[in-house]
């Protein structure tokens, strides 16, 4: 395990206390919603950046609202880190507890509450995984559109954590755009609400500063989300090109000429035979770049743009185009893409990076990817959404080799800067978790990042939400 | 008052409010000054203008991109996206006809506050746009949060935070933001006579169809001849505006027709008139009526629009019309603004809330301007103030 990321120092006061603070919380939880047995902690002690682990002090399972407060209200008095935890997907450590800090897992809180399809809106409460808003409105016409690779396991609340996007927010935004309101609770245990089933709000946006802070902020326990239309019909094409440069040349031209697909996913050689050999969904093997170019419409409409967009193709000199032919197919094209990750990691550790870049450095940014990989000896398998810019190579390496590790924390750490400086940033959608905390100066002064914690002391004055996270921890105010 | 702050860059606006900071001397914040009707009256010493920051830095329609300096005009801006067949995808409102004010609106005004129009239904509002910032804080530091890539979570969202901060948060200096292509087609269907609760069925059956509705409005009997001509069918005009290639505009727009059909007489309007017709929603051409007429802006759950109308009606006299499919309720109150009966109706519909953009100087001195929050949520927000302008200097009292 690579040690390179510090984690806050464990108060040792907390330690100290650790049998009377399970036993506070037994009292304030009800049966069954306790953890704090070492053996029951474990499987808290990472998230999918699995290169590091903390066991925490307890978990926390709370079902109400209510008992979210009480639990924070707690935590907050006796100084005790507080680490919320969805489904424990984040790629950027979002979620790894600390060795002094109490879990609050909103596992428990998985009902929707209400679906309003005259104002297209779901309420629905933290725990609830994206999949199941989709499905849950599916079958009269609706979805919700941010759409993750983990979209099966991870929660609505930890999408607002991340503010999490997805292969389909190149058209439908990403979860701010589509949030409406949230109940939350702050770390002092006080319940506040923010938006609603209005379209805007008054005040501040505050809403929009909770979106993607990562659990710093407070705990969201409810969320109002944004209902969409389901389109007529979708229909992914895959393009394949003998180089990257030529697919990213492609993607920029279509941008550029001012059609928006709904999606524009890219996939290198190695991406394309690793998701392939998991998904056998027919993708070309005999090129070096492929993109999957969803439109959706009527038939007619998905017919026009995609004669455009078949033009623009063969003017980057595309080799392969593929039409999916059923619904069939086209749901393999899709699940061959969303696996990515998971069918990667079948054949080694990875680390993912995330890094977001201005469309005109993509060809760019790849080709200096390759370079900064082959200078540490590492291998590396591009899949990202193009149409935004929002690149995740996946670097592969050893998680049992000390040495490969650390070449891979680095590499990664090389790309980052990379992207930051093509102009773009470190995180498009996994957030910063612990995994690129200590970048941040990279792309802000500390200036910059000073008014950012700032903002954050207005909500957790104590610095007991998730602190390990997303600030560098040198530069910190003084408590 | 003495002469206006006018600095020509960052770094002198930056001295300006660290000398200010230091003197304790509360500024008015403004950009075109042209809307100046947002807000409770601000007790300031001295008006620092961002007007002479301007110029468009960088656009790059390829990446539908564009970073401007706050103060720059949105003629300016305008023209150079239509030059490139480009938009502000979420139809920023002209407040000069409401607010009577003249001058030019500036792109930082814009997004200060969160100024969006008819498309925001499906394209999001102003701050969904907004994808950078660079602002001074009220210790005089000039800081930037965003970034100008389309997917961006590095750090806390203070991009947000400025949107809809109304110039009480610093002084925004420089704003990069999302542009989209102009759509190449768009029509309008009108379906006629509809009351407001026939019409808010209808509108959210519309929004419930695969055929992308991007303006959705319900043009009451009393406003409807400023929108629509009286060569159409008599009563209220229900209107509803797909945009996109010309081939899926002509589909979407039959397939809505039929489904109107069935329940009013209906009609197409070509791209021409669309485009004037959602000009004119926009821009609240009814109540541009140089009166002094309280005018509110009521922001309430779609379906909950008609019904805060109707129980107004029954007590007070009340003119409005609605847009973002009833969510969005425009209401020129005929004679008192009626400020206590209106804030309790939209408690009990729901929830939402009223900003009072237009009355006579007794009465904004009268009635907070924006709905006050609940008292949690504005402890949390006046915190917020405290970090980002200690010493109180920007905008004082508009927001609070």
């Amino acid at each position: 395990m690579p040690e390179t990321i510090a984690f806050l120092e464990p108060k040792q006061s907390v330690l100290a206390r650790r049998h009377q603070i399970a036993e506070d919380l037994a009292d304030i939880l009800p049966a069954g919603c306790l953890i704090s047995e070492k053996r029951g902690l474990v499987p808290f002690e990472t998230d999918a950046f699995i290169a590091y682990r903390q066991v925490p002090l307890a978990v926390a399972l709370p079902e109400t609202t209510a008992q979210v407060a009480a639990v924070l209200k707690y935590c907050s008095r006796y100084g005790i880190p507080v680490v919320p935890r969805g489904a424990g997907t984040s790629l950027s450590g979002g979620a790894i507890p600390q060795s002094d800090a109490v879990v609050i897992g909103l596992s428990k809180m998985s009902r929707i509450l209400d679906i309003d399809f005259a104002n297209r809106s779901a309420t629905v409460q933290a725990g609830v995984t994206n999949i199941n808003i989709s499905e849950a409105v599916s079958a009269d016409g609706f979805f919700y559109a941010p759409d993750p690779s983990s979209q099966l396991a991870c929660t609505i609340g930890g999408n607002i954590g991340m503010n999490s996007g997805g292969a389909h927010c190149l058209k439908y935004g990403v979860t701010t755009n589509n949030l409406l309101g949230v109940k939350m609770v702050l770390f002092d245990g006080t319940v506040i609400e923010l938006g609603g089933k209005a379209l805007d709000a008054p005040g501040y946006d505050l809403l929009g500063l909770v979106c993607g802070s990562e659990g710093q902020l407070g705990i969201v326990t409810e969320a109002t989300v944004r209902l969409l239309a389901k389109p007529e019909g979708t229909r992914p094409v895959l393009f394949g090109f003998m180089s990257s440069e030529e697919a990213g040349s492609c993607v920029a031209e279509i941008i550029g000429s001012g059609i928006i697909p709904v999606a524009i996913e890219f996939m290198d050689k190695p991406a394309i035979g690793i998701c392939e050999a998991f998904a056998q969904a027919g993708y070309p093997m005999d090129v070096e770049a492929l993109l999957i170019i969803e439109v959706e419409g009527s038939e007619a409409e998905m017919e026009a743009m995609l004669a455009s967009i078949i033009d623009i193709a063969r003017r980057h000199g595309v080799k392969t185009i593929r039409e999916s032919q059923s619904a069939t197919e086209a749901a393999l094209i899709w699940k061959g893409r969303k696996s990515a990750f998971g069918a990667t990691g079948r054949i080694a550790d990875y680390i993912c990076m995330d890094g977001t870049v201005p469309l005109s450095q993509l060809s760019y940014v790849l080709k200096k990817t390759a370079e900064i990989i082959d200078g540490y000896g590492l291998r590396v398998a591009n899949v990202f959404h193009a149409g935004d810019g929002n690149m995740h190579p996946l670097i592969l390496y050893n998680i049992n080799d000390p040495e490969d590790a650390a070449r891979a924390e680095a590499a990664g750490n090389d790309i980052l800067r990379l992207c930051v400086d093509a102009g773009g940033c470190l995180t498009g959608e996994h957030g910063v978790g612990i995994e690129k905390r200590d970048l941040m100066l990279h792309q802000f002064t500390q200036i910059d990042l000073n008014q950012q914690m700032a903002a954050r002391a207005a909500f957790d004055p104590q610095w007991i939400m998730n602190p390990s996270k997303v600030f560098p921890l040198e530069g910190r105010p003084v408590a | 008052m003495s002469m206006d702050f006018e600095p020509t860059s960052e770094m002198e606006a930056a001295d300006i409010i660290r000398q200010a900071a230091g003197a304790g001397m509360a500024l008015a914040i403004t950009g075109g000054g042209t809307r100046s009707g947002f807000g409770n009256r601000v007790r300031g010493e001295q008006v620092l203008t961002a007007r002479k920051l301007s110029g468009i830095v960088s656009y790059n329609p390829a990446e539908m991109t564009m970073s401007a300096k706050a103060g720059t005009p949105m003629v300016e801006i305008e023209a150079a996206l239509a030059g490139n067949r480009q938009m502000l995808a979420f139809e920023p409102m002209d407040h000069r006809g409401v607010m009577a004010t003249s001058g030019e609106p500036t792109i930082g005004g814009v997004f200060a506050a969160n100024v969006s129009g008819p498309r925001r239904i499906t394209a999001g509002a102003a701050r969904d746009h907004l994808l950078g910032i660079r602002f001074v804080n009220g210790s005089g530091e000039a800081i930037k949060s965003g970034g100008r890539v389309m997917k961006n979570v590095t750090g806390l969202d203070l991009v947000k935070l400025f949107c809809g901060s109304h110039g009480t948060l610093g002084l925004l200096t420089e704003v990069t933001f999302k542009v989209l292509p102009l759509p190449p087609a768009a029509a309008t269907i009108v379906a006629f006579g509809l009351d407001d609760a026939q019409a808010a069925a209808a509108m959210a059956h519309a929004l419930s169809m695969p055929v992308e509705v991007s303006g959705a409005a319900h043009l009451t009997e009393s406003v409807r001849y400023r929108f629509v001509g009286s060569s159409h069918p008599e009563g209220a005009a229900t209107v509803l505006r797909v945009e996109g290639l010309p081939a899926s505009v002509a589909v979407r727009a039959e397939k809505l027709k039929a489904a109107f059909a069935q329940v009013a007489p209906a009609t197409v309007l070509d791209h021409e008139a669309t485009e004037k017709l959602w000009r004119d929603i926009r821009d609240v051409k009814p109540y541009a009526d140089g009166t002094q007429k309280p005018l509110w802006r009521v922001s309430v759950a779609p379906t909950a629009g008609h019904q805060l109308v109707a129980a107004l009606r029954l007590q007070t006299g009340v003119d409005a019309f609605y847009d973002w499919q009833g969510g969005l309720v425009w209401l020129r109150m005929e004679a008192d603004a009626e400020a206590d009966v209106l804030r309790r109706f939209i408690k009990g519909l729901g929830g939402g809330h009223a900003t009072l953009v237009r009355a006579s100087d007794a009465v904004r001195a009268a009635i907070p301007a924006f709905e006050q929050e609940p008292a949690s949520v504005m402890a949390l927000s006046a915190r917020i103030k405290e970090k980002f302008d200690p010493k109180g200097i920007f905008n004082p009292g508009k927001m609070g």
